[in-house]
């Protein structure tokens, strides 16, 4: 992969003189604040590997406000702190005009606060447990109602299931996106008794009890669903254990959502076949723009490698940010940010993605059943799902709502009509 | 036989030919949408017309649809059967048969979910109970047991008699039999079948009984008479005062409580000026004087009074709290009751084996993890921070040798030997390297090792990247080994257990029975002694730490098969072996064995007790094991005389 | 006493000097000041340097003097940080709650304040109740006490079991890296109520001082910090100079030795584990506001047994060595992972130091280990001529 790197740089040096050598008063530099190194690097360089594609894309039809854009490419090496100082570097020493960047929730909470205090501007692109809307991030990634919602529902209504698993790993976001499911399921009908919740280490290996007590409860005679929020290798160990345990989608359909195309991609998918994922985006979407997308990614990175979802919301959320500054002649982040609403931009999967005032996209809610070749059948597709900061079944969040635009408040209680804060919880 | 069997297919088909003298493609195109992307609740209009027009061709649809071979043309909308061969697309028409290509631009496919297929498959059993194909035939019995239905009864139980194969016979009796506990006619009938299945420990089985015994509980002035009741329910024992009110005012035999959000709504609403009834607004800050503040408002007659203590207390009394069940013969729920009674005896008995074999299981992983250490730290008193990074070594090694080898039997069998080799090497090089000049500063040799520890780690990181690999298991290791219902374990981890038995009884072989090891052990209780005697101990401690790191490295491969290969893998597992070693007793190995054993053992108990949460588990584990070190600090096994001094 | 404390310590007045010229130098040249020559997440990162090199003087007082390889201290330091980290998170989202509750028709009841506070803090980890733990996180002067009390009394206990059973050499290591690492599984629980994986962000907004900048902030906790170092070096120079520092370093060379002359050896080891972990958790609370986020993953075992490596590299049983350990290595560490080093292109390869520089480090560790047991410490010896 290194080895490509001078070929890289050769192409790079060939955009340049191939530009016009138009005036650029101030260069537009995009940081990128994904981890290189550290135990979330193997998910964060895809990401970062799509931003240089997306900019040396831009670059190639003409940069932007006729200047080059720089890519900043920092590595916070998995270290939340460090994602903290890192931004804090990128806004005040590189002085980028936007960052790209984080992973898990708690690198963003962890930046947070530096993108308050300077007023700099993130897009973050992982799905993740909502609740929060900052003024300077925009949520590229799904928040709860465009991927568990659905994914639920498709539980409910096409397979039938009336007796829930949800097994995740211990962090916020299967915490938060299980207690959301848990008000959700019980508001449609399904006892508190036929939820089971199960919390498991990063990195777990020991599956068989938990995978037994899974089986058991279709004692009852209920049709047994499992909601895995399970995260990263652990995922191995469980489908692993799954399948020596002879359980097939047809009898116990287990729907992830936090296995794409890039944590399949080298593993033996053959156990897996059936079972689902939720996501705004699969590689298999049949679509123009994602030939297109797939094949630029191909030719860059390897014909072995894939595609997947949070890299589609990259490539949204930059899209959207270059129409943006466009609009506006400036990437002063105040006036980027208004003219960020109501933003549109194709999405791969066919359809219009757009960018509403809580900082969220309205995006598709896409359900895929394994293949055996590490690709997902698309199953089912929704219209585009308006994604909410907020979420409705939690009793405490129901009254909230995030407004940008109008009110100019993220965190708006709707019962008191006062805005709550304008900073973020972090 | 057979004879009667066509007579039945062929009164099937024939019957309602003269009613429908339409195609196949006819019906489909009248349900397009519901053919082209069909829901679980929308495809049975498509199915009950597809039965009802008893066309031959429907039955081979059925199966193509549900295998996902169904596409429709784009340009006409019309449907066919696919077949992909390389870049040829061929379709058939569905109702003669007749091939023609396309190509694939042009055609949407059907993908029906797995709610759908379940549904065709439903309607495939009447078809196919009777199939010459035992696979067929298979699918059928498999669609009946996952959605029982009155219906199916007749039907399964007919075709008992013809079915040759021994296996599903006994399978279709045995869902005859649940299907009768369900729905045979009479009471009688019932009640035998429902005894029947008293022995069996299956899901399905449980799940049977438990539908008929599924209940609801309610509350009435009187018990109804009529009602087969489960049970009474007593306020105070069975559920809360509290519980209990809410639930007269869920049925709406009580009024509702005015909760303290109803308050305060109650007092913004009726703020006048500064005060509400006079009670000026700045003192509302307690609930106490909200309360007082409403009371006075409910005495104006504006809000609703609040429920007060006697009042709810005199409702819970007036009413009673029960349990009935839905079925409503006693006879059979009493038949229902004992049944499952002594299933789930026999199913808690079970499950604490089933327990016991994880325990178990857990406990050879962590033996086989340890045992290296057991070597090393406990005979040699090196610490070896870096032995993780070993068993790492030895995965990575057993992912290497995959790709070259595709087999994977003949890979694992070629992966074990080299992972030991590469390990044994590397541990001989560190030994040679830096803990030979370490053996008078145990301390520093943690630290020394430690840094080998993160490089290794890094490079690993920086060869294979930070993404899982897959360590894939030969085929046979697949599945499970199946005592009953409950009791079961992966082959894999019946093979990690043997693994550990062969390595403990090699190790034992080792150190008492030959040479080498009456040596380690000589070196071990004083070195200075045993050089004098003649033995080269730097020869015997490159040796016995090559042996060390050569175990982790095979426990590296078992490991990576039931897990997967990371490389942080050896990182997750080297502060439980030490403890493991610790535990168990230094320079005993079959210490090791009772360390590990004990702490298998009680993280499965202590999981058990908590279930909802595996890393709690864990932590009490550590935590137990810190204060057992405290109080034994010498281990389950202690050495005893001389070789017990540091 | 003292004059002559620091006449056999000439090392502890040129520290204090030399510490002093920077603080004032760096001072000078931050943003606040205007000069703006060194940022304010430089000034930050000196800070958080500081504080890791106080934390580093205790663990070499522990190791290097006591010969008690702690793989525990980085954890002390973590419930330091904890500490500190609850009340800021308590008294930050306060102020918020109260601004918001403010405009409400009808003043809000102590429970509504409770709940809404909780509400904001645990709800993005899906809970809103206030555990037990953080009952005392309204007050400041508290939890200033609980961070010298937590780690304190943990190490009193820890250690008072662990010493009275003889547990020594490497098993009390092994000990204390299972206490460490129980402690960071514990924290990893959301039941734990210290919001688990996420652990208490925002750290570097002070309550009541929103609007101060944080070139200033980061400034006042620059100089706290070089403050506290002082401190610590003058009083674990101290107390390693004195005739408990005697027995202490006996101890090292040979416990049973000193026992035998009638020593209790427990109780020394005990009150220099405890004031150790006093001081680890004081330079947290200095710590993770700099740092803005504390959470589990920063208790982790490998943070420890970093801490050791660091005055290890220093020198050992020479307490600047520890300070010249802990700032040589993590700013070493930050300067290459920050992609600061330039890679090396060897023409088939090009190394990049984010990916090499932890092998470089680990090696570097194994080769001073073998060659330097003195590590940089050493190299002073070596200067002044000091034949030891």
């Amino acid at each position: 992969m290194k080895f490509k790197t001078s070929a890289l740089a050769l192409t790079a040096l060939l955009g340049t003189t191939a530009m016009a050598a138009a005036e650029c008063a101030d260069p537009i530099k995009v940081g990128v604040l994904h981890s290189l190194s550290g135990t979330m690097a193997i998910s964060e360089t895809t990401l970062k590997d799509t931003m240089e594609l997306l900019i040396e894309n831009q670059n190639a039809a003409g940069g932007l406000l006729d200047c080059e854009i720089e890519a900043v490419v920092v590595d916070p090496a998995s270290d939340w702190p460090l994602f903290a100082e890192k931004a804090r570097e990128l806004l005040t020493v590189s002085e980028v005009d936007v960052i790209f960047g984080s992973w898990t929730s708690v690198s963003r909470k962890s930046a947070l606060p530096v993108l308050e205090e300077l007023n700099g501007l993130m897009f973050y692109p992982v799905q993740y447990e909502g609740e929060e809307s900052s003024r300077n991030v925009f949520y590229t990634g799904a928040a709860p109602n465009q991927q568990a919602i659905p994914a639920t529902d498709y539980f409910l209504e096409e397979l039938g299931v009336e007796k829930f698993a949800l097994l995740g790993t211990d962090y916020v976001y299967p915490r938060t996106t299980n207690n959301i499911l848990e008000a959700y399921l019980q508001d449609n009908g399904i006892p508190a008794e036929d939820i089971f919740v199960n919390y498991t280490p990063f990195g777990h290996s020991d599956w068989a009890t938990i995978v037994a007590d899974v089986v058991a409860l279709g004692a009852d005679g209920k049709q047994v669903g499992v909601i895995s929020t399970i995260n990263g290798d652990a995922n191995i160990g469980f489908y692993k254990e799954l399948a020596a345990a002879g359980i097939s989608a047809d009898d116990i359909p287990v729907v992830a959502f936090s296995v794409g195309e890039e944590e399949l991609s080298g593993l033996d998918t053959s156990d897996l076949v059936g079972h689902l994922a939720a996501w705004n985006y699969f590689q298999s979407a049949e679509s123009d723009l994602n030939d297109e997308w797939v094949t630029a990614w191909k030719a860059k990175m390897g014909e072995d490698r894939v595609t997947n979802d949070p890299m589609e919301a990259h490539y949204i959320g930059f899209n959207m940010w270059v129409n943006a500054v466009t609009e506006v002649g400036t990437t002063d982040v105040d006036a980027v940010r208004e003219a960020m609403y109501g933003q549109e931009f194709p999405n791969l999967t066919g359809g219009t993605a757009v960018m509403l005032p809580n900082h969220h996209l309205a995006k598709p809610v896409l359900i895929g059943e394994i293949a055996a070749d590490g690709q997902f059948d698309i199953i089912s597709q929704t219209e585009e799902v308006p994604g909410d900061a907020w979420t409705d079944f939690l009793p405490e969040s129901a009254v909230l709502t995030s407004d940008w635009e109008t009110l100019g408040c993220g965190m708006y209680n709707t019962e008191t009509e006062t805005c709550v804060q304008l900073t973020s919880n972090y | 036989m057979l004879r009667l069997l066509y007579l039945a297919l062929a009164l099937w088909f024939t019957m309602p030919v003269a009613a429908a003298a339409q195609s196949l493609q006819d019906i489909l195109q009248t349900h397009q949408d519901e053919v082209l992307s069909p829901g679980r609740r929308s495809v049975g209009v498509v199915l009950d017309d597809l039965v009802a027009s008893g066309l031959p061709q429907a039955l081979p649809f059925l199966e193509s649809w549900r295998d996902r071979e169904i596409v429709q043309r784009d340009s006409d909308g019309l449907f066919f059967r696919v077949t992909e061969d390389g870049d040829t697309v061929t379709l058939q028409d569905l109702d003669t048969g007749d091939t023609l290509t396309a190509s694939e631009d042009d055609l949407t496919e059907s993908r029906p979910n797995g709610g759908v297929r379940r549904a065709i498959g439903d309607a495939l059993v009447q078809f196919q109970l009777s199939d010459p194909d035992i696979a067929k035939r298979k699918a059928a019995v498999e669609a009946i047991a996952r959605s029982m239905d009155a219906s199916q009864l007749g039907p399964l139980a007919a075709s008992i008699d013809d079915e040759p194969d021994a296996e599903l016979k006994e399978t279709k009796t045995r869902l005859v039999g649940m299907l009768g506990a369900l729905f045979a006619e009479t009471t009688d009938a019932r009640v035998s079948a429902i005894e029947a299945l008293s022995g069996d420990l299956s899901v399905d089985v449980r799940a049977v009984l438990n539908r008929i015994l599924s209940n609801s509980e309610a509350v009435a002035a009187s018990v109804p008479e009529d009602a087969n009741i489960a049970r009474m329910l007593v306020v105070g024992e069975d559920l809360t005062a509290t519980d209990a009110y809410t639930r007269l005012v869920e049925a709406e035999l009580a009024p509702a409580l005015i909760t303290k959000l109803q308050i305060r709504e109650a007092l913004v609403a009726n703020i006048d000026g500064d005060a509400v009834s006079g009670v000026p607004v700045a003192t509302l800050n307690t609930d106490a004087a909200r309360a007082l503040a409403y009371d006075l408002l409910a005495a104006d007659g504006t809000v609703p009074p609040r429920v007060d203590e006697t009042t709810q207390t005199e409702a819970v009394a007036a009413h009673r709290f029960f349990v009935q069940y839905a079925e409503t013969d006693p006879a059979i729920t009493d038949a229902a009751r004992a049944a499952l009674d002594n299933i789930e005896r026999n199913v808690a008995l079970n499950q604490s084996v089933d327990l016991g074999l994880d325990a178990l299981s857990l406990a050879s992983i962590y033996f086989l993890a340890a045992i290296g250490l057991a070597i090393t730290f406990g005979v040699m008193g090196v610490i070896n921070m870096a032995h993780g990074e070993f068993i790492m070594m030895g995965a990575y090694t057993g992912f290497v040798v995959q790709q070259f080898v595709p087999d994977y039997t003949l890979s694992i069998i070629i992966a074990l030997p080299l992972a030991f080799a590469i390990t044994f090497g590397a541990g001989v090089l560190m030994e040679r390297a830096v803990i030979r000049h370490l053996y008078h500063r145990p301390l520093e040799t943690l630290l020394a090792t430690f840094g080998i520890s993160i490089a290794l780690q890094q490079l690993a990181k920086n060869i294979f990247g930070t993404q899982a690999r897959p360590l894939t298991s030969p085929e046979w290791l697949d599945g499970a080994l199946v005592f009953n219902d409950v009791v079961a374990i992966s082959y894999i981890r019946v093979a990690i257990f043997v693994l550990a038995l062969v390595f403990l009884c090699i190790i034992l072989f080792i150190l008492k029975r030959t040479r080498l090891g009456l040596e380690v052990r000589a070196v071990t209780q004083n070195p200075g002694m045993a050089a004098s005697m003649g033995i080269n101990t730097d020869r015997i401690n490159m040796l016995t730490f090559g042996l060390g790191s050569g175990i982790a490295g095979i426990a590296g491969v078992a490991i990576g098969l039931y897990a997967q290969v990371t490389s942080e893998m050896g990182a997750s597992y080297i502060v439980q072996s030490f403890m493991t070693v610790v535990v168990g007793g230094v320079g005993n190995v079959w210490g090791t064995l009772a360390g590990a054993s004990l702490i298998g053992f009680l993280q499965k108990g202590i999981e058990w007790l908590n279930p909802s949460n595996t890393l709690a588990a864990q932590t009490y584990m550590i935590l137990f094991i810190i204060l057992f070190i405290q109080f034994r600090p010498k281990g389950i096994v202690a050495l005893k005389g001389r070789a017990a001094a540091d | 006493m003292q004059r002559s404390f620091l006449a056999q310590n000439p090392s502890v007045l040129w520290f204090i000097a030399i510490l002093a010229v920077f603080t004032v130098v760096v001072t000078l040249m931050s943003e606040v000041t205007g000069v703006g020559l060194i940022s304010t997440s430089f000034v930050k990162t000196l800070g958080k340097t500081l504080c890791l090199c106080l934390v580093a003087i205790a663990m070499d007082v522990v190791w290097g003097y006591c010969g008690i390889l702690s793989l525990g201290h980085f954890a002390f330091f973590g419930i330091g940080g904890y500490a500190i980290g609850m009340w800021l998170m308590y008294a930050r989202t306060e102020g918020i709650v109260m601004t918001s509750l403010a405009g409400q028709p009808i003043p809000p009841t102590p429970a509504e304040i409770s709940d809404a506070i909780g509400n904001q803090i645990f709800g993005v980890v899906g809970s809103s109740e206030f555990p037990m733990i953080w009952a005392f996180a309204d007050s400041l002067a508290l939890q200033l006490l609980m961070v010298v009390l937590v780690p304190g009394l943990l190490a009193l206990v820890f250690g008072w079991l662990a010493f009275r059973s003889r547990v020594t050499g490497v098993y009390l290591s092994i000990l204390t890296q299972a206490m460490t690492l129980a402690l960071a599984l514990y924290l990893f629980q959301n039941d734990s109520g210290l919001r688990g994986n996420n652990g208490l962000s925002g750290l570097q907004n002070i309550p009541g001082y929103q609007d101060v900048s944080q070139a200033t902030v980061s400034i006042i906790f620059f100089i706290a910090s070089a403050l506290a170092l002082a401190a610590g070096y003058v009083f674990f120079a101290w107390i390693v100079s004195g005739k408990m520092g005697s027995v202490v370093k006996g101890i090292r060379d040979n416990e049973a030795r000193v026992r035998f002359l009638g020593y209790h050896v427990e109780s020394y080891k005990l009150f220099i584990f405890t004031t150790t972990a006093v001081v680890a958790g004081i330079a947290g609370a200095l710590y993770y506001p700099q740092a803005g986020i504390i959470n589990p993953g920063e208790i982790a075992p490998i943070a420890s047994i970093y801490l050791a490596v660091w005055v290890a590299i220093g020198g050992r049983g020479r307490l600047y060595g520890a300070v010249i350990g802990a700032a040589f290595v993590s700013l070493l560490s930050s300067w290459f992972t920050g992609g600061g080093a330039p890679n090396i292109d060897l023409g088939f390869y090009v190394i990049q130091w984010t990916d090499w520089w932890l092998v470089l480090l680990g090696f570097s560790f194994v080769a001073v280990t073998l060659f330097f047991p003195k590590g940089i410490g050493g190299l002073f010896d070596y200067l002044v001529r000091k034949p030891s």
